[in-house]
């Protein structure tokens, strides 16, 4: 019977949470809510796993809503490209819903505690179909919510700290124009071609193979609107306060997933749709987006390394990595598309486990965790601490972690296109990342204050450590990982070179 | 016991010694005596591995695939067999000299200095035994990351912005130099394991050769070439044990081990010979052999001092490298055990000087001679050891490495062996001197820390006993190098 349901699963991964969350913003603040949103997720990832059964059988799913045909109709896609990031889309959420419930009751009122799942499954559902969606302005909708969506849970930080309505406020207004300068550039795309359809605006554009500047000027809109939204440097800005000052659990999620879905989509506009234009799209790669990168690494680090609160740190250290990301999309070959998804599947996972685990501590030290509040927290808390210095080495790129692994194929890629300035600059920017980790470190374990060590609740360091665990063993069998990411970069790729 | 398995074990031991000083923490003796279990049970294990290896047996071990052409694995060379059995042998007496001088000196912390002694140990033997690059690597760094807590053991501001300096600039240059180097080889070859031989000929461009050497040298902060040196001076805030057994023998034979290892198993002596890539290094080392032996003369603290020679030794063993040449690497790779032996017994006394007496400088030093003769004895075994004179063990690596320097006609590089000889033997029996000829007006109070004593007397009687059987040693180096 439930094959029904499983043949609108491509549906179902993203009406689902929002239909959950329409129920849950009427339920009481209890245990109800969370507990709903789990169930939810469990189906999401149940759901998942039927899309990669499915993919894994006949790699290409085109769902069209209501059967109407494309390009009338909307469509979600679901090829390779995508299959590999929904699947670390659906589990990560899980997991970090597991972890939120802890950290809500602490940081947001009581009474909102419940409505804050309602916002979050509306994050996850808008976010999830930012992946699928094969539909550009059906993009702009799921932007638009998931913005609004991830805007009210940073407003909830406010029961913490006031900055974070001013976060908040940052982020509503950059994020309009990010999304604005998108729907401009849709408007020309659909002026010039009259269709919305990713799929059929190749087909469409191709008959303008010449060039025309209202599609180059539609084209350049999208890119900035999303580059917005992508926090690529230097349209960063409003990301640094939006994660520090959000609750950690939405910062948790805003850090590991909400960007990494917008590069992705990034990354497919790139290489699916601009892809005709091939003199325009190196213009764009080379000349905008890989200086940008090179940029947004060192920048990012060097501002990382003067941070004396943690979660700006690690915001800033986020500004470098999706500089890392970016710097392998601007390649424009195999490598380099393969590596920048490494590290997307990567980051997400480093990124998540360390704001896990500084949000732990933020509820622990009932304040903002600045360097000096850390002191000594290494004896005092030792399950949670020893998460955060895997996850805290992963991110510098030792080996046997997974950040080596992304390390390894972004410096192959690099390699392969002789950029060995880029080399040199990643190099240094890692040994960077050591001095502002490292500081973190010296506080917890070496500073003069010792305490005793204390109780920590399992049931936020068994996420923790569920994440730090999956690090370790992504640096050693780290085959899945490079698969999927190879299959996205084939797809992606084999479009390039036809 | 299979080969694979005494691998294990003796990489574990360490890290048992490890957890079983954690566990007995609150019990002094017990928690102490582990290091010098640890140390006993290692020690034999690597002089079975030591015998094996001249048996031409293989010791190797493969845990799992990193990625293509890379395994976790671990694989015993010649080179490595020698360098386990030194910093195994060592930590034995190293941990006699601990128990002497942490209680002595009143240090705080000794269980957490006791576990990442120990986990250092292990790093260092885990290196001497890695099978390919990465794993190397890997070690090299936990070795780094797991000596930071002891150099900044005293938790003041002086040792704190010296554990900053020292890892900074170790992690950093492995991070921008040593890891980059790594992934070119291995783009260029699709593998990083160790081979007689080397794996770069007909695979790596002969003309980028002069720069991976480069990128190799000053990755491998530890070896502590010029301009690369100034952690070295730095760690000197440690307390002594650190320094003699990590800042003399592990962490540091450890950086010129690596190097030795890339030039013979990674990169080849004969692409090197033929390349003359790595002549440009000779200068180097030159230049560090003598600069810092310079330096050294104008340190009055004697631990800085001592450190400013370990510095010009080490580029010693650089030289001989860079030479590549059989009979310097011969001495370079003998160089590792005569130095190990000389400079552990000065870092030794020097402690000892310290727990007994509390002078740390060499002025202070007048009239000590006689109050200390079993310290200054040792000391003077030592310091003639390093500085070259038979019958003492390090006459011959610098035999060796002049040798080496001839047959490859640097000429002007054996005249500078020789002057550096001389440098040492100013900079380093000038303690002995002041401490025998000049009288002290001040009375000093001594503190009786025996244990102190004995370990230094054993290594500087190693000194000269182990001269007469430099063969069993260079046995195995020999066949290290073939040409």
């Amino acid at each position: 019977m439930f094959d029904i349901f499983l043949d609108d699963a491509p549906a179902l991964v993203v009406v689902l949470p929002l239909l959950i969350s329409a129920i849950i913003a009427f339920m009481p603040s209890k245990i109800w809510p969370w507990i709903i949103s789990i169930i939810t997720l469990l189906l999401h990832l149940f759901l998942s796993l039927h899309l990669l059964k499915e993919i894994s059988v006949s790699g290409l799913i085109i769902y069209e809503f209501g059967n109407w045909e494309p390009p009338w109709g909307i469509s979600f896609k679901i090829d390779g490209v995508n299959i590999g990031l929904q699947l670390l889309f659906s589990i990560f959420v899980l997991v970090s819903t597991f972890y939120s419930r802890k950290i809500f009751l602490n940081e947001i009122d009581y009474r909102d505690s419940g409505k804050a799942y309602s916002l979050w499954l509306l994050a996850v559902g808008s976010l999830n179909g930012i992946i699928l969606t094969n539909d550009i302005f059906n993009l702009f909708v799921f932007l638009e919510i998931s913005a609004l969506a991830s805007i009210s849970l940073i407003a909830l930080g406010a029961g913490q700290n006031r900055k974070a309505l001013l976060a908040a406020f940052n982020y509503l207004i950059i994020g309009a124009i990010g999304a604005t300068f998108y729907v401009i550039g849709v408007g020309f795309a659909y002026a010039m071609t009259g269709t919305l359809n990713m799929n059929d605006l190749v087909i469409q554009l191709a008959q303008y193979s010449d060039g025309q500047l209202a599609i180059f000027a539609g084209m350049s809109f999208m890119l900035i609107g999303l580059m917005v939204k992508a926090a690529i440097f230097p349209v960063h800005i409003w990301l640094p306060p939006a994660y520090s000052y959000a609750p950690s659990a939405v910062s948790t999620l805003l850090a590991a997933l909400a960007t990494k879905t917008i590069l992705y989509f990034f990354v497919r506009l790139l290489y699916e749709v601009f892809i005709i234009y091939p003199n325009y799209l190196s213009l764009f790669l080379d000349f905008v987006l890989y200086p940008l990168s090179l940029l947004a690494i060192f920048i990012g680090t060097v501002i990382a390394i003067y941070q004396d609160d943690i979660k700006k740190l690690l915001a800033f250290s986020s500004i470098a990595q999706i500089g890392y990301i970016t710097l392998a999309f601007s390649l424009k070959d195999h490598s380099g598309v393969s590596s920048g998804f490494v590290h997307i599947f990567n980051h997400a996972l480093i990124k998540g486990g360390l704001f896990m685990a500084v949000g732990y501590f933020a509820i622990l030290y009932k304040d903002r965790v600045t360097l000096n509040s850390l002191k000594g927290f290494g004896y005092k808390y030792p399950i949670t601490s020893f998460a955060l210095l895997i996850c805290g080495l992963s991110l510098i790129g030792l080996p046997l972690t997974n950040g080596f692994i992304s390390k390894l194929y972004l410096f192959q890629a690099l390699y392969t296109n002789q950029m060995y300035f880029s080399i040199a600059l990643v190099a240094v920017s890692s040994a960077l990342a050591v001095v502002y980790f490292w500081k973190i470190v010296e506080q917890m374990w070496f500073s003069e204050i010792k305490f005793k060590s204390e109780k920590e609740d399992a049931y936020i360091y068994l996420p923790i450590w569920i994440v730090t665990i999956s690090i370790i063993v992504f640096g050693i069998y780290s085959t899945p990982i490079i698969e999927f990411s190879n299959l996205s970069a084939d797809y992606l790729i084999s479009g390039y070179q036809n | 016991m299979s080969n694979s398995f005494l691998i294990i074990l003796g990489i574990i031991t360490p890290l048992f010694a490890a957890l079983f000083s954690y566990v007995c923490r609150y019990n002094n003796n017990f928690r102490d005596s582990f290091g010098i279990i640890g140390g006993l049970i290692t020690f034999v294990i690597s002089l079975k591995i030591f015998h094996g290896i001249q048996n031409n047996e293989v010791y190797q071990i493969t845990f799992f695939t990193l990625f293509d052409g890379v395994d976790f694995a671990f694989k015993v060379s010649a080179l490595g067999s020698i360098f386990s059995l030194v910093a195994s042998s060592l930590w034995i007496l190293a941990s006699i000299y601990t128990i002497g001088y942490m209680r002595g000196a009143g240090e705080k912390n000794q269980t957490r200095f006791v576990i990442f002694y120990s986990i250092a140990i292990h790093a260092a033997l885990a290196i001497a035994w890695s099978g390919n690059l990465l794993v190397l690597f890997i070690f090299y760094e936990i070795l780094t990351f797991s000596t930071f807590p002891l150099v900044g053991h005293k938790q003041n501001a002086e040792s704190q912005s010296a554990g900053r300096l020292y890892l900074s600039i170790l992690v950093g240059t492995s991070l921008i130099f040593f890891l980059p180097a790594i992934f070119w080889i291995w783009l260029k070859t699709g593998t990083l394991d160790f081979q007689d031989g080397g794996i770069l000929m007909n695979k790596f461009p002969a003309e980028y050769l002069s720069f991976l050497i480069a990128m190799l040298v000053f990755g491998i902060g530890k070896a502590a070439i010029m301009p690369i040196h100034r952690w070295l001076p730095a760690a000197m805030v440690a307390p002594t044990p650190v320094s003699a057994l990590l800042h003399a023998v592990a962490v540091v034979k450890a950086g010129v081990f690596s190097f030795l290892v890339v030039v013979v198993y990674i990169v080849g002596p004969d692409f090197l010979l033929q390349t003359k890539s790595s002549d440009w290094l000779v200068w180097l080392a030159c230049f560090t052999i003598m600069a810092s032996s310079i330096i050294a003369i104008t340190k009055d603290d004697l631990k800085a001092r001592l450190a400013y020679s370990t510095i010009s030794q080490l580029s010693y063993i650089i030289l001989g490298a860079a030479l590549a040449s059989s009979l310097a690497l011969k001495g370079a790779s003998f160089h590792i055990i005569t130095h190990a032996l000389g400079k552990i017994t000065l870092f030794f006394c020097a402690g000892a000087i310290y727990v007994t007496a509390h002078i740390k400088k060499v002025s202070d030093l007048k009239g000590m001679g006689y109050k200390l003769p079993l310290i200054f004895f040792a000391y003077t075994l030592g310091a003639l050891s390093i500085i070259g004179v038979p019958p003492f063990i390090g006459s011959w690596s610098k035999f060796y490495l002049i040798m080496g320097s001839i047959e490859r006609e640097f000429i002007i590089v054996a005249i500078i062996l020789g002057i550096s000889s001389l440098l040492n033997i100013y900079y380093l029996l000038q303690p002995v001197v002041i401490g025998f000829t000049q009288n002290s007006k001040k009375e000093i109070k001594l503190i009786k820390a025996p244990l102190t004593v004995w370990p230094p007397l054993i290594t500087g009687l190693g000194c000269l006993v182990f001269f007469f059987y430099a063969n069993y040693f260079l046995n195995n180096i020999s066949g290290v190098i073939v040409n």
